[in-house]
């Protein structure tokens, strides 16, 4: 069954001006439909203003659509009862880590929503400490989350999620504020979850390097999907990405133009290492 | 600069005392403090200093570092003797000016002086020996009988533990602030005091606008991670009573009997002890203490 569906989604802010007249309405997610396959790693491409921000936050439930359907593990997010369960099926991890984290000790914020379910105690513990250890931060366990890297706190809040046991779990923007050294940290961290704990990972993002290891990659553009296939299948269409303001991967570009001055190398290249091997058999 | 602001100034240390339920310290200090200013008579405070100082010995802080808390009372303090010592009517001992200095002002401004040490040592040692956050637990369980009369009691122990994680946030926030504020030539130095506080609005504006988004952003976490308010909300470390707590207990009512019964019966046990040592120097000092 599909994780997450969405169906002819539409969301529409009203504008208002000072004395809080609507003056016109904007509509930030233009009729999209998709649907997410269970332990799937899902990416959803965009530049700012996209809507991809918008469209995460009706997959927590923290937004209910203007028209169309969201089912997330088939529970409608309108259905207003569903609402717990829902945010405990996906969980959602935000871009700034300072303002996520609750706790003031790092056990204490990822105990958050675990006691928000209100798990017993002793359950309490174990779920603690094994999303912890999954996310590699064990050993900060007692420490205040003010003293941590970026990196090292969206593996917390990542923690914080995942001891609530979500079946899938949504980012938005989780490294738009970290150092590189982070950006990767908390990718690989990502890919550890899908691979090993199979949970759906659906990373909203504006950096392409990121989506490189995803199953299936969604390109939003001005509230549409525009896009959407493999990383292979995407990342071969240089310039419509560009139309759609988004940085393309220094090496895929390298290739692209390669390619186009007539050198024979595939015509879609992902990392250093694939473009090396292509040039090397021409040599 | 700001990174290691903490509240409380909670003192790190492995006690008894230390580990005793946050809400028999919370209860056992406000007592403790009621008592003191129930009984004004000197036996009462004796009792009080005794159980005290077994306090101090058992939590294992430097004494010299909980007297460092005094200091900042320590203007209060003069400043109760001073005008207890000069303004008391009573038997002049000698006067000058409009001044008149009796025993019985000695008297009073010697009891008042025990008292705020008394109560400003016991407050601190609740802070010192507790953290923050069990002290907002603590508070949030002994007052949850109010939530009867719709007072948001969980709410109000949420804000302050949020308050908590924020300060350092938000402190280094307003250094980042000063900073930038500082190269596009705002004067945070000034000696004169209109142009310091002019000085503060470049650095209150941003500083609430940033707390603003801050709590708009926090909120919205806390919602995805399922918030609902306290109702059937579980805890990793939940407050449950130890054999020390009930035996703190007990003490505690023991302490309460003893001085209600002391003070009620003061003037009597001041007479027979007056009359034991009449004659005396001791007995003089005691007719001085007692009447």
């Amino acid at each position: 069954m599909d994780i997450i569906k969405a169906e002819n989604l539409i969301y529409e802010y009203k504008r208002r001006d000072e004395e809080g007249n609507i003056e016109g309405i904007d509509r930030a997610i233009d009729n999209v439909s998709l649907e997410v396959k269970e332990g799937d790693f899902i990416s959803i491409l965009g530049a700012n203003g996209s809507g991809k921000s918008t469209f995460a936050k009706h997959l927590n439930a923290i937004l209910v659509p203007t028209e169309g359907t969201v089912w997330v593990d088939g529970m409608d997010s309108k259905d207003e009862e569903k609402l717990l369960s829902i945010r405990q099926t996906a969980g959602m991890v935000f871009q700034n880590p300072d303002n996520q984290i609750i706790g003031q000790v790092v056990e204490e914020d990822v105990a958050f929503g675990p006691e928000n379910m209100g798990i017993p105690t002793e359950q309490l513990r174990e779920r603690v400490d094994e999303a912890l250890k999954t996310l590699g931060m064990m050993e900060y366990s007692k420490k205040s989350p003010n003293r941590l890297s970026g990196g090292q706190k969206q593996r917390v809040s990542i923690a914080g999620v995942l001891a609530m046991h979500p079946k899938c779990i949504v980012l938005d923007e989780p490294t738009a504020m970290l150092d590189p050294a982070g950006r990767k940290e908390v990718i690989r961290a990502l890919r550890a979850l899908n691979e090993v704990e199979g949970i759906t990972i659906i990373l909203i993002t504006h950096y392409m390097e990121e989506t490189i290891y995803s199953d299936k990659i969604f390109v939003m553009n001005k509230g549409k999907i525009a896009m959407e296939g493999t990383p292979r299948e995407i990342f071969k269409h240089v310039e419509e990405l560009e139309e759609y303001k988004l940085e393309i991967p220094k090496i895929t570009l390298l290739a692209h133009e390669l390619k186009k001055k007539g050198i024979d190398i595939p015509e879609c290249v992902l990392s250093d290492k694939e473009l090396a091997e292509a040039l090397k058999k021409l040599v | 600069m700001f990174k290691d602001v903490t509240l409380g100034q909670y003192y790190q240390a492995d006690s008894v005392i230390h580990r005793l339920d946050p809400r028999v310290k919370l209860a056992g200090t406000f007592l403790y403090m009621i008592s003191l200013f129930v009984f004004n008579n000197i036996i009462c405070y004796l009792v009080s200093a005794i159980l005290l100082t077994a306090v101090i010995i058992l939590c294992k802080i430097p004494v010299g570092y909980m007297l460092k808390g005094l200091r900042a009372v320590l203007f209060i303090m003069v400043f109760a003797v001073v005008f207890n010592v000069l303004f008391t009517e009573g038997d002049t001992l000698f006067e000058f000016w409009i001044f008149h200095v009796s025993l019985k002002g000695i008297k009073l401004a010697l009891l008042m002086v025990i008292r705020l040490f008394l109560l400003i040592v016991s407050a601190s040692i609740m802070t010192l020996t507790t953290t923050p956050n069990r002290l907002t637990d603590g508070l949030e369980m002994l007052f949850r009988p109010l939530k009867i009369f719709k007072v948001p009691v969980h709410e109000f122990a949420m804000m302050m533990s949020i308050a908590l994680r924020f300060i350092p946030i938000l402190s280094e926030e307003a250094d980042k602030i000063v900073k930038a504020q500082t190269a596009r030539g705002a004067k945070f130095d000034s000696k004169k005091l209109t142009d310091r506080v002019k000085s503060l609005i470049p650095l209150i504006v941003p500083l609430f606008i940033s707390a603003f988004r801050r709590a708009a952003d926090l909120a919205l976490a806390m919602e995805a991670r399922g918030y609902h308010g306290g109702d059937g909300r579980t805890k990793l470390y939940p407050l449950k009573y130890a054999a020390r707590d009930y035996v703190s207990y007990i003490v505690l009512l023991l302490y309460i009997l003893v001085i209600v019964f002391l003070g009620i019966t003061f003037s009597k046990l001041a007479q027979v002890l007056i009359l034991y040592f009449a004659n005396t120097d001791f007995g003089n000092v005691l007719t001085w203490l007692f009447n």
